[in-house]
């Protein structure tokens, strides 16, 4: 982390009074802006990525209070996501089960330009994927895996009205368009053989069901970000790229040679329109997408085995390229959808595109020359202006509702306020270390709520009381409704946020499911009253199913289970209330426990070793009575003659047969 | 008797209709835990409560303290007591209809007759509930039983009760006050009348 050293060294340099910058970024007043008093609620939800821990995050803010951790591309022994029967399906892919990724990316769903709390979309970075977390529940319910990808990171962007979310690939691969997926080639051949791709995944208006609808297959850069425009900008979409020198090694070097690389810009609905129209081709393909189903409670996969292409040359229009300084990360799009602001990471200024300028420039053919076919533009031509000295090492600008874009400088740990209108900067705040993203409660919709911004830090240090060599990381909540910034409060988070996402709390809670109904639970195995649980086997297969209620399981009793089985227990938690979770582990299970929501029904797989009596017991304390709440399986040596049997409280006559198909 | 208390008289005897639109009683629980309350309707024909699951979550706690786990089915009441409302209504519209004094005061009585029953009845069933308890529950407080109140709140454990009547209740309320009326009013107009002839 080259960037990360360099800033020590500037902050070491700047040295002595960073004590005091401490005490003096924050004012006294501050503690009442971010008081939520016990037992009152936030105003709004903001939604941090997990980075490296595959998770997302949701915190209340202004409190900084952590609300909930959901699980999306890693296994989560809390609720058991990833472990139980329910939910292993979500985590296949074409590499077989993978429970873990880098999730950087949170992006809520969209109409109209601005975010409606229905659906938080999020990438997984290193086997690409795109997941869909529903906000009526804060699960995770879908997850595609992204074919002709590699390093799935320029994702998920969503278009104003949800039409499409994108995808981009950070890493080009030589790709094999005869066979399908990743073709072989020396590392030698990177200029020729290696292309990257953008994914256009189509999202159902109703239910949110996404859809691989195309790809377009581009020049291989490295795709970092995206941002659709609005407004007049709409149907565009702006990605940045960086490696345009095509460099295959020591890419801190190779990739960092050009003055310029690219902001790409995509005309969306144009392309839409090319694939609709039969300008994609078709190639192979082996991806999987992943679905929960309400109703079952139970996620399934389907294997694709298609994917349209379309290639930039022959869709004139749809693909330009715009120099910008230098390796950009961030690219973002200010409310009116005229300006496209380009973080270059390396760059001393923050260059300022202007979206009607590019309508002119694209008109009167302002080229200067083609990358495969792709137009590229004079520079001069489609710049608006430069932000003069923003700081060192801009990363990513949002905006507030006051014309004012706010940019990371994770070089010189600062967060920078400047205006659109003249360019000039107008503020600065010290933040503690090391920025990389931060987000404006729909700073990057058509009306930006304002009022907060959290800077999302990389680097804690000294920060809070040490924990040893590993550190969180943290948030910082700065007040953004006067001239000047204020620093309001830092909070840690879990893993590493890359990105956040927050709304307004009316727009999410009002939705929020209490409890799933006992009778809308269609999952095969549910049994909806203690009279029908059974236990049956099936050859060296052993289901048991199962409910739990306040205090006790039903069956509690069970006998008939022989080391080697195959034992699955569907418990259904027949509770029909609110906060009644009721969890269950089973003694020397290989995976987790498993956390069962009322109305729910889940399984958990079991293979007892070794003969012997092995209780099982309710994990979450659900009511007085927990610590009662148990029960206990008998595991008989293989071949043993002690027949089914189960019951609770009293003695229940055994079925009469075992079941055997 | 006058058009106009005939009509009245209809209007008592089909005032006994909001039986069918609202609970007769409402029971409120509020806990630590339930800070929005659990709230058990009893009507003419059924139990219900502020949710679909409220009978449900009752039982889950009262089985705690061994109380009898209550079901729509178990109480004959429910069964019999609207075809004894519908009943009422039929009387009382034909009462109207005939315009005969004695008999507005034969239904006004049967009605608050049956009206006082209802409430020993409920009174009855709330005694046993908070009684009979299993020998065997998990909670067991010496000496402790947990009669809800029939009117007004108690306190029993966690949970602080309130009992009232509800809008159903008004039905009969309505339906005996306005009767009743008719009867008084028949009388004071009637006077009248027999000096002039």
């Amino acid at each position: 982390m080259p960037l990360a050293f360099l800033a020590v060294t500037i902050l070491q340099s700047c040295g002595g009074n960073d004590g005091n910058n401490k005490n003096n970024a924050v004012s006294d007043d501050v503690a009442s802006a971010v008081y939520v008093p016990p037992g009152e609620h936030d105003e709004l939800y903001s939604f941090l990525s997990g980075g490296f821990n595959g998770q997302v995050s949701v915190y209340g803010l202004p409190s900084g209070r952590l609300l909930k951790v959901i699980p999306v591309f890693s296994q989560f022994p809390e609720n058991g996501y990833g472990y139980n029967e329910e939910t292993k399906p979500m985590l296949m892919t074409s590499h077989g089960f993978v429970p873990w990724d880098d999730l950087h990316h949170p992006k809520l769903s969209r109409a109209d330009g601005m975010a409606d709390g229905r659906w938080l979309f999020v990438n997984g970075n290193n086997t690409p994927r795109v997941a869909r977390i529903d906000l009526r529940t804060f699960e995770t319910v879908e997850i595609m895996e992204i074919p002709n990808s590699a390093g799935n990171h320029c994702s998920p962007y969503p278009t104003n009205n949800g039409e499409y979310v994108l995808a981009g690939t950070r890493f080009s691969v030589p790709l094999d368009l005869e066979k399908g997926g990743m073709g072989d080639a020396s590392l030698d051949e990177y200029k020729d053989k290696f292309r990257g791709s953008i994914s256009f995944i189509k999202v159902d208006k109703e239910n949110g069901d996404m859809d691989l609808d195309f790809q377009i297959l581009v020049p291989g850069f490295d795709y970092d970000l995206a941002n659709g425009g609005k407004g007049p900008s709409n149907d565009w979409v702006f990605f940045t790229t960086y490696n345009t020198e095509k460099a295959g090694t020591l890419k801190e070097l190779g990739a960092s040679q050009n003055d310029k690389d690219y902001l790409a810009a995509i005309n969306w609905k144009l392309a839409a329109k090319y694939a609709a129209e039969g300008k994609a081709h078709e190639m192979p393909a082996n991806y999987y997408h992943n679905k929960l189903d309400h109703g079952t409670h139970q996620a399934k996969s389907t294997l694709k085995k298609k994917v349209r292409y379309l290639l930039p040359e022959e869709c004139p229009g749809m693909m330009y390229l715009i120099p910008a300084p230098k390796s950009p990360h961030g690219i973002d799009v200010d409310p009116t959808g005229e300006y496209m602001v380009v973080n270059g990471k390396l760059a001393s200024s923050l260059p300022v595109f202007s979206f009607s300028k590019m309508q002119k420039a694209i008109e009167n053919k302002d080229f200067d020359g083609e990358v495969n076919g792709i137009p590229v533009f004079k520079y001069e031509a489609v710049l608006h202006g430069e932000v003069k000295e923003p700081g060192l090492g801009p990363l990513h600008t949002e905006f507030d509702n006051k014309g004012n874009g706010y940019s990371t400088m994770f070089v010189s740990s600062e967060v920078v306020k400047w205006s659109l209108k003249d360019l000039q900067v107008k503020d600065r705040l010290p933040v503690y270390y090391s920025p990389g993203h931060l987000v404006i409660p729909g700073g990057d919709t058509r009306e930006p709520y304002g009022k907060y911004l959290v800077v999302m830090n990389k680097i804690t240090k000294d920060r809070y009381l040490p924990t040893g060599p590993e550190l969180v990381h943290s948030a910082q909540l700065i007040d953004i409704s006067g001239d000047k910034m204020r620093m309001l409060l830092d909070f840690p988070t879990l893993a590493e946020p890359h990105y956040a996402q927050a709304i307004p709390a009316d727009k999410v809670a009002p939705n929020s499911v209490k409890f799933h109904k006992l009778d809308e639970n269609r999952h095969p195995d549910a049994v909806k009253s203690e009279k029908d649980v059974s236990v049956t086997r099936q050859g060296k297969t052993v289901k048991i199913n199962m409910t739990s209620i306040r205090s006790h399981f039903a069956p509690d009793n069970i006998e008939g289970i022989q080391v080697g089985d195959t034992v699955i227990f569907h418990v259904t938690n027949l509770e029909q209330d609110w906060d009644v979770p009721h969890g269950f582990a089973v003694m020397g299970a290989n995976n987790a426990e498993t956390l069962i929501m009322p109305g729910a029904t889940q399984s958990l797989r079991w293979v007892p070793k070794q003969a012997g009596v092995y209780p099982f017991y309710c994990t979450d304390f659900c009511s007085a009575l927990h610590q009662e709440m148990q029960g206990y399986v008998r595991v008989s040596p293989r071949g043993a003659n002690v027949p089914i049997k189960f019951s609770t409280g009293e003695r229940k006559h055994p079925p009469s047969t075992a079941s055997v198909n | 008797m006058s058009l106009f208390l005939r009509i009245l008289m209809i209007l008592a005897a089909l005032s006994l209709g909001l039986l069918f639109l609202f609970p007769m009683w409402k029971i409120y629980l509020e806990a630590p835990q339930y800070p929005e309350g659990l709230e058990l309707h009893i009507w003419v024909n059924k139990l219900g409560g502020s949710s679909e699951s409220v009978l449900q979550n009752f039982n889950i706690l009262n089985h705690y303290i061994g109380m009898e786990p209550i079901h729509g089915e178990s109480f004959a009441e429910l069964r019999f007591m609207p075809y004894i409302v519908i009943a009422f209504m039929i009387a009382g519209v034909i009462v109207g209809l005939l315009g005969k004094r004695k008999l507005v005061l034969i239904w006004v009585v049967l009605l608050t007759i049956a009206g006082l029953a209802g409430v020993l009845d409920f009174y009855l069933w709330l005694y046993k509930f908070g009684t009979n308890l299993n020998p065997e529950a998990p909670i067991k407080v010496p000496g402790m039983t947990y009669i809800p109140p029939l009117l007004g709140s108690k306190q029993l454990l966690n949970f602080k009760a309130l009992s009232l009547p509800s809008w159903g209740s008004l039905g009969i309320f309505l339906g005996i006050v306005v009767s009743g009326l008719v009867y008084i009013l028949g009388k004071t107009r009637k006077q009248p009348h027999l000096t002039e002839a």
